[in-house]
């Protein structure tokens, strides 16, 4: 076992934290409130023989609604070695408390359980940047969710991030989880290639976020 | 003003083209009433076609006349003849008709000057070069426009050119939008353009840089690109040639540069966001910067601006290896980056590209530092990926505001060590 100190800058550091905090959002996000990595204050990387290799990090969070709003956390992140197919192991712990969102949460799912139509909605944030302030838990809910998909699908030579919402429909249901059918963009940032992915996400404020079924979705899928 | 009145003096409506030319005004002081009386007379002779301008009234008083080119000889000699004074006022009226007939087009592109320009919106392709031109228009002195070569759909690609004179000074070179999707770069171009022709003669940092370099700062780097990212694809990153034996279009131009060309770092995958390219400068948009800079012969910095990680980088992307400067370019990362985190806390890391992004190979900067260019950086400017390439308009102004200081660091510095 050898543990080596990185620099906080250094690639590898950066792409296990956005790992870990991009896991952190799936556990801890939802429509009212979301995380995003501020910054890595301290990164190690442990390998370990025939296992892989072990990223131990100090970095810091921010409320995407309130970015003065921030977190310490401390995360381990192991990659396995060889099996592509297998998600990183994530151990992560949060400094003091965070926000409560409850009210929020609960506005918008009153709204949405409400509504006579389904919601349905294209290009959050469109090309300007803007986001109408009713898609601002629209999109909460889909950091959270894609957290998950980024989670599942990073490797030591991955950096996932959401770049976008292209389409999201809501599916009625009968009993009193929220529904939502989103296709994103993920901007993976080493190939730089742009993936359109689609994930059905199910919330409840008392359940949190589930990513039901995801999938990548073919080029051609966003014509 | 006279000019105007050179206008609306002459035929009311049309005018030819070849109306007027090397036709002259004579401007004629009668110094007694007899000679008053001549010039009358001469103005009553049909066939030499004397246009009065200005009538003769009493002696003393000049009377202007615009005498026919064929008639301008027959006139001068009845003048001299008779002992009336006269000057030449306009010695060709043609000419002057074209310099107005240039200006009021101009002008009547250019509503507002270009510090009007709404620096905190993204623009258009069209209005972007507009803009430049209103720039020049406003800074005469300072700025002008080049036009370096043609992109792979024959779109121009300007540069802009600050300089207070010299011949062949140290120069600098900027470049932003090469990616087409990085929207906050081509609209900070924009902001520091403008920010380096007002601050010019008031703000003693930047007089100083500008009396002893020239900027040559190229704002939109892959208009194929940008007219693509606002008519098609929010996401296009490449240019839009198009790849033999593939429906895949576009080359990275930031992989395209002739440093570790087709190394790990890039793709030979035409379908691929870093594809290459066929060969090192295959783009037109990456070649025109070549040649200038090869021609140009006395560049000493390059900055690139991409968006977005928050990072100053510099040499090398293609290898792990440090750059023999790597000492001198770190410690000047690490100052720019202060600057920066000083004007809103926004946080920067900086390094090599190798160890702070990823191993990417035909770099822009890694080509210039390996042709003479010590002083080559990259930025990645905001913001760390809540918004990405979409990053709202509102904050552009603040990210142009925070990067100034940075970049006016690198260039004091390259100003204090010429080499």
């Amino acid at each position: 076992r050898a543990m080596a100190e990185l620099p906080p800058s250094h690639s590898s550091a950066s792409r296990a934290a956005a790992l870990a905090a991009a896991y952190i959002s799936h556990r801890h996000g939802s429509p009212g409130h979301g995380l995003a990595l501020r910054d890595v204050r301290r990164a190690r990387r442990e390998d370990i023989d025939g296992i892989g290799h072990k990223y131990h990090l100090e970095f810091v969070l921010e409320d995407i609604f309130e970015r003065d709003s921030t977190v310490n956390c401390t995360a381990e992140v192991l990659y396995h070695l060889g099996n592509k197919n297998s998600a990183p192991d994530v151990q992560f712990t949060i400094e003091g408390e965070l926000k409560n969102t409850d009210e929020a949460d609960n506005v918008f799912y009153n709204r949405i359980k409400s509504l006579k139509k389904e919601l349905e909605a294209e290009n959050i944030p469109d090309s300007y940047g803007n986001v109408p302030p009713e898609m601002q838990p629209i999109r909460a809910l889909a950091w959270a969710a894609s957290g998950y998909v980024i989670w599942q699908n990073s490797a030591e030579d991955t950096k996932y991030q959401l770049a976008q919402i292209k389409r999201v429909k809501q599916v009625k249901r009968t009993d009193e989880y929220l529904e939502f059918d989103y296709v994103i963009l993920l901007h993976e940032n080493v190939s730089q290639e742009i993936i359109p992915w689609q994930m059905t996400v199910l919330w409840h404020p008392q359940h949190g976020v589930a990513v039901t079924q995801n999938g990548r979705l073919p080029e051609h899928a966003l014509d | 003003m006279k000019v105007f009145l050179v206008f609306t003096a002459l035929v009311v409506g049309t005018f030819s083209e070849q109306l007027f030319v090397g036709d002259q005004v004579l401007r004629v002081v009668a110094s007694n009433e007899e000679q008053i009386a001549l010039l009358r007379e001469l103005g009553e002779q049909v066939d030499l076609q004397i246009d009065f301008w200005r009538d003769p009234t009493k002696p003393g008083r000049p009377a202007d006349l615009r005498v026919p080119f064929p008639r301008l000889q027959a006139v001068k000699v009845f003048l001299e003849s008779n002992g009336i004074s006269y000057s030449i006022m306009i010695e060709d009226v043609q000419q002057l008709l074209d310099e107005e007939k240039r200006t009021m087009m101009l002008s009547r592109r250019m509503e507002r000057s270009a510090s009007k320009f709404d620096f905190a919106s993204y623009h258009t392709l069209e209005e972007i070069y507009d803009w430049m031109d209103t720039l020049v228009a406003d800074h005469p002195n300072l700025v002008s426009k080049i036009q370096i070569g043609e992109s792979y759909e024959k779109r121009p690609l300007y540069v802009l050119k600050f300089s207070t004179g010299g011949s062949n000074r140290p120069a600098v070179w900027l470049d932003t939008g090469i990616h087409s999707r990085e929207w906050v770069t081509q609209a900070t171009g924009v902001w520091t353009a403008n920010k380096f022709a007002e601050d010019y003669g008031h703000d003693p940092t930047v007089t100083s840089l500008l009396d002893t370099v020239d900027i040559f700062f190229e704002i939109v780097t892959n208009p194929d690109g940008y007219a693509f990212t606002h008519s098609s694809n929010r996401l296009w990153r490449k240019t839009r040639s198009i790849n033999t034996g593939s429906s895949c279009i576009g080359v990275d131009p930031n992989r395209n540069w002739d440093a570790g060309f087709g190394d790990a770092g890039s793709s030979s995958n035409p379908c691929s966001e870093t594809y290459h390219g066929p060969y090192a400068h295959s783009e037109s948009e990456v070649k025109s910067i070549v040649d200038f800079i090869q021609s140009h012969g006395n560049v000493k910095a390059l900055i690139s601006i991409h968006s977005y990680s928050q990072m100053l980088m510099f040499p090398y992307g293609y290898k792990r290896t440090p750059a023999p400067d790597h000492e001198e370019l770190n410690e000047l990362a690490k100052k720019a980056v202060s600057d920066l985190a000083a004007v809103y806390g926004t946080e920067y890391t900086y390094g090599s590209i190798a160890d702070t992004i990823y191993l990417a190979a035909g770099t822009t900067v890694d080509w210039a530092y390996e042709n003479g260019v010590k002083y080559s950086y990259t930025f990645e400017l905001r913001d760390t990926g809540r918004y990405g390439f979409l990053l709202p308009s509102s904050q552009i102004i603040p990210t142009a505001t925070e990067t100034w200081p940075a970049l006016l660091d690198i260039l004091v510095h390259v100003q204090q060590h010429l080499y």
